[in-house]
């Protein structure tokens, strides 16, 4: 055995869970060479594992932030009160992290949630971790006094009250029973603070300092370089973390993060690569390189302008939405770019969301592409827009919005529309597309962590502060509000598919082109780590191992 | 001279007011502010009251003046500000980086130097020999070669060599160590990056030398010198090349201080954590704070090393007096 490494007969790692939900399996694809068997292996412990990140955190606190770049290197210091399954990452099956036993179920005909808090839980001062920190989190993400930013407060909407009963209890109380309130609750962003850190230095502490209850302890920042972990020996979890720490290492361009993997530099990158990367991995590395992909929760939107000359006519936009060959596209373009999967508004896969046969009925996703297009071309005609030149907002970043938008360029060529393209960096793509509505259509994204269908499509809404079509739909909202408060699946996908097919179709507000296509090319040697549908979750790293003899 | 120094020195002043002026006015014409990248930038959903928080916390709503009061001011006052994109203060983000920049720009002039002055040398005295012709080639190759493309074969090409010869691929660490606590570690990184910017900036530099060389050894000096039968070796380098120097200084001193500020894109492509780097997320992030320092710095290495070239000028040549 190498030295630094010990291994553990108790532990074997999990292979997929048994309460994976059906619909989910397949989803994910990991394809070992050489190592095709990761279940019940024997559990190695120690090792640190370096891994690549494409950007540096804004800052060290998760509650305001937004960015994979803080989830990736910070993740791992915190806990949260309930996660997504780390063993299985693609089932919508959460787990109690610092909540005992399992996620409770809801009592008060769905409007109240108790969740009994771990005993003994330290936070890496020594101070104990109990309920009354965890209530002094959520006032701090759901209530923030005025001037304290927080990214996901209006996740909270359908919270009424939520107080901490004891040191082992906190109790949630909803207005109303949502399907959204655990999904939001198991956002990777809700790192567990210390009561006394926010009370004694402040809602900004944490910008700059970090003091979690997780796996890893934090070491040093340097500034555009790494952040650096060691092991937490007071992890609550029994035996984890498995590392003996991780560094995460900041690299930019992504020829480097590829190159830093082949070099063995690091041993993962946890956002994902496009495909040709992945086959000059596999092709140069071959048995010490395993692939994992899955199915993506961010999908590329094209915006039209409601407010602009002849995009204001749904017959133009339903022209727009009909040009486009989704399945034609899925097909070339998820063998260059990290697009692939063919959908709707909702999650593909997930119970919510449209089957093939449901989204054949939609403007754009028939069958008949040549009968789609004339019919394009026809209302085109009938909107007196048949010489339409429009304006695409683009954002200068590859993969994927650059290789699609040049997609989308030639599909609506195909019914004779002319397309100027300007590419902007992000900055000003985001000044064009949020405040100075400088364009005729936009290309545009959702990018989502937890799956959470009924919270992910609120995109759609005009009245939603990310949504930058301009335009007020009474219709739309209506079938919202009624999805929001449905009781059961049943109801709750009849009305997903009226506000699909009017957001899509009928009023062709804003067009879906294909879903994202995660790819995590990783050493071999990195094990225990699970592809989740989403590059923001199963990020805290607790068990993740390093199988030495792969080394 | 002190005097001319003292002169030299008063005159950076409305300089870098010139540039203070540029630099914070220009970068406020462009769309678009930090605010809306940090939160926006991911997709995730950023309301509007979180970025209006975030602008009232980095003043981006104060009115022009005021930011711009507070920008020169930092530097009567020693507090330059802290970063809009970490929060951190803009000295500690520019010390990290500057000592690593300015190792690769010395160890990349070295080894310009090292290939120009004598490939340079070594062309002028075989003119229009097959020696001067592979030197000429091989300068206008350097000229030639983006500086990504460089990089990026040398790092492929240690990948497939040490793959080929010891089974394993090899590419230079992506993670700074000082020389002071790995000499080693901190060669086998910078080395690279450095023998593909030398390369690039020698190319200049000894086409630079070659046609100095050619018009000192035209010199009568030099004919005299020869008559009076002094070994080819003397006649070259104590009388001609010293009095070809001043050109090559010229430039070399001007590609050092194009190295500090503009080893932009041999920072990505080594993932080398230094001010090329910082200059390209600045801008990216749309950091004001940051890049307006940045861009005072850059300009400030310029006009210090326009100042010390011109007193070497006087070491080189006695003749040169300044008062």
């Amino acid at each position: 055995m190498k030295k630094g490494y010990e291994s553990d007969p108790s532990a074997k790692g999990s292979g997929l869970a048994s309460r994976t939900a059906p619909w989910l399996l397949g989803m994910a694809l990991a394809v070992g060479f050489g190592h095709l068997a990761q279940a019940q292996e024997e559990i190695q412990r120690g090792g640190v594992l370096d891994f690549v990140v494409a950007g540096e955190a804004p800052s060290k606190d998760g509650h305001k932030e937004t960015s994979y770049s803080v989830v990736h290197p910070y993740a791992p210091f915190y806990s949260l009160l309930i996660r997504v399954d780390p063993d299985n990452p693609q089932s919508t099956d959460f787990v109690c992290d610092l909540c005992v036993g399992d996620v409770p179920a809801p009592t008060n005909g769905g409007k109240t949630y108790t969740f009994e808090i771990r005993e003994g839980v330290k936070f890496h001062d020594g101070t104990p971790l109990t309920a009354h920190d965890i209530e002094a989190t959520y006032e701090k993400i759901i209530n923030p006094p005025e001037g304290v930013p927080s990214a996901r407060k209006s996740f909270f909407s359908m919270v009424e009250s939520f107080e901490a009963t004891d040191d082992t209890t906190i109790v949630f109380n909803l207005k109303f029973p949502s399907g959204a309130f655990l999904p939001s609750l198991a956002t990777p962003f809700n790192w567990i603070y210390s009561k006394k850190d926010l009370e004694e230095h402040g809602f900004a502490w944490h910008e700059k300092n970090v003091n979690g209850s997780g796996p890893f302890r934090f070491v040093q920042h340097q500034p555009g370089a790494f952040v650096d972990g060691v092991r937490n020996d007071d992890y609550f979890h029994e035996g984890q973390p498995y590392l003996d720490g991780f560094k995460a290492i900041i690299a930019k361009k992504m020829s480097v993060r590829i190159q830093a993997i082949r070099g063995n530099r690091a041993g993962i990158e946890f956002r994902g690569f496009p495909p040709k990367a992945r086959d000059d991995l596999v092709a140069a590395l071959g048995d010490k390189l395993t692939v994992q992909e899955s199915d993506w929760n961010c999908v590329l939107l094209f915006t039209p302008n409601h407010k602009r000359k002849f995009i204001e006519d749904p017959r133009v936009r339903r022209a727009l939405t009909l040009a486009v060959d989704r399945w034609g596209g899925s097909k070339y373009l998820s063998r260059i770019a990290i697009v692939k999967t063919v959908g709707g508004v909702a999650f593909p896969g997930h119970p919510l969301a449209a089957t093939r046969d449901e989204l054949e009925e939609i403007a754009g996703y028939r069958p008949d592409l040549e009968a789609s297009r004339a019919e394009a071309r026809q209302l085109l005609e009938d909107a007196g827009a048949t010489d339409l030149v429009i304006d695409l907002n683009n954002r200068d970043v590859d993969q994927p919005y650059k290789v699609v938008g040049t997609w989308l360029i030639d599909q609506w060529a195909k019914v004779g529309i002319k397309t100027e393209q300007r590419v902007r960096p992000t900055p000003q793509f985001y000044a064009a597309l949020r405040n100075s509505y400088d364009f005729d259509v936009s290309i545009d994204f959702n990018c989502q962590s937890v799956i959470n269908p009924i919270a992910d499509v609120t995109k759609f809404l005009g009245s939603s502060g990310s949504n930058y079509g301009q335009y007020d739909d009474p219709v739309l909202e209506k079938i919202y509000a009624d999805l929001e408060r449905a009781g059961d699946e049943g109801e709750q996908r009849r009305l997903m598919r009226l506000y699909e097919k009017r957001a899509l179709d009928e009023m062709a507000h804003l067009g879906v082109t294909l879903w994202w296509y995660k790819i995590n090319p990783h050493r071999s040697y990195v094990k225990g780590w699970k592809i989740a549908p989403s590059h923001y979750i199963n990020q805290q790293l607790d068990n993740v191992w390093i199988d030495p003899s792969l080394l | 001279m002190y005097q001319y120094i003292l002169k030299r020195v008063l005159l950076m002043i409305p300089t870098l007011i010139g540039a203070a002026v540029l630099v914070f006015f220009l970068l406020r014409l462009l769309p678009g502010d930090v605010c809306e990248v940090r939160l926006a930038g991911s997709g995730l959903y950023a309301s509007q009251e979180d970025i209006d928080i975030c602008r009232k916390n980095l003043g981006l709503d104060d009115p022009l003046h005021e930011q711009f009061i507070d920008f020169v001011g930092g530097y009567f006052t020693g507090d330059l500000g802290t970063s809009m994109w970490t929060g951190q203060p803009v000295v500690d983000e520019i010390r990290v980086r500057f000592k690593l920049t300015l190792q690769l720009a010395i160890m990349s002039t070295l080894v310009a130097v090292m290939i120009a002055v004598p490939l340079g040398i070594l062309s002028a005295i075989k003119q229009n020999t097959w020696v001067d012709y592979l030197v000429r080639a091989f300068s206008i190759v350097g000229i030639g070669i983006p500086s990504f493309w460089l990089g990026i074969m040398v790092i492929l090409g240690l990948l497939v060599v040490s793959q080929a010869l010891f089974g394993v691929g090899w590419m230079p660490p992506i993670n700074y160590v000082s020389p002071f606590d790995d000499l080693w570690g901190n060669l086998t990184q910078l080395i690279w990056p450095a023998l593909a910017t030398g390369y690039r900036y020698s190319a200049v530099a000894t086409r630079m030398t070659r046609s100095a060389m050619l018009e000192v050894l035209r010199e009568d000096y030099v004919r005299t010198a020869r008559a009076k039968g002094l070994r080819e070796r003397v006649v070259v380098n104590r009388h001609a090349f010293k009095n070809a120097l001043l050109p090559v200084v010229t430039i070399i001193a001007i590609e050092f201080a194009f190295l500090m500020g503009g080893l932009v894109v041999t920072e990505q492509v080594f993932n080398l954590n230094g001010l090329g780097k910082l200059f390209v997320d600045a801008i990216g992030n749309q950091d004001f704070a940051l890049t307006q320092h940045l861009v005072m710095l850059v300009v400030l290495i310029f006009v210090v090393t326009n100042l010390v070239v011109d007193l070497l000028y006087a070491w080189l040549d006695p003749r040169i007096r300044y008062s």
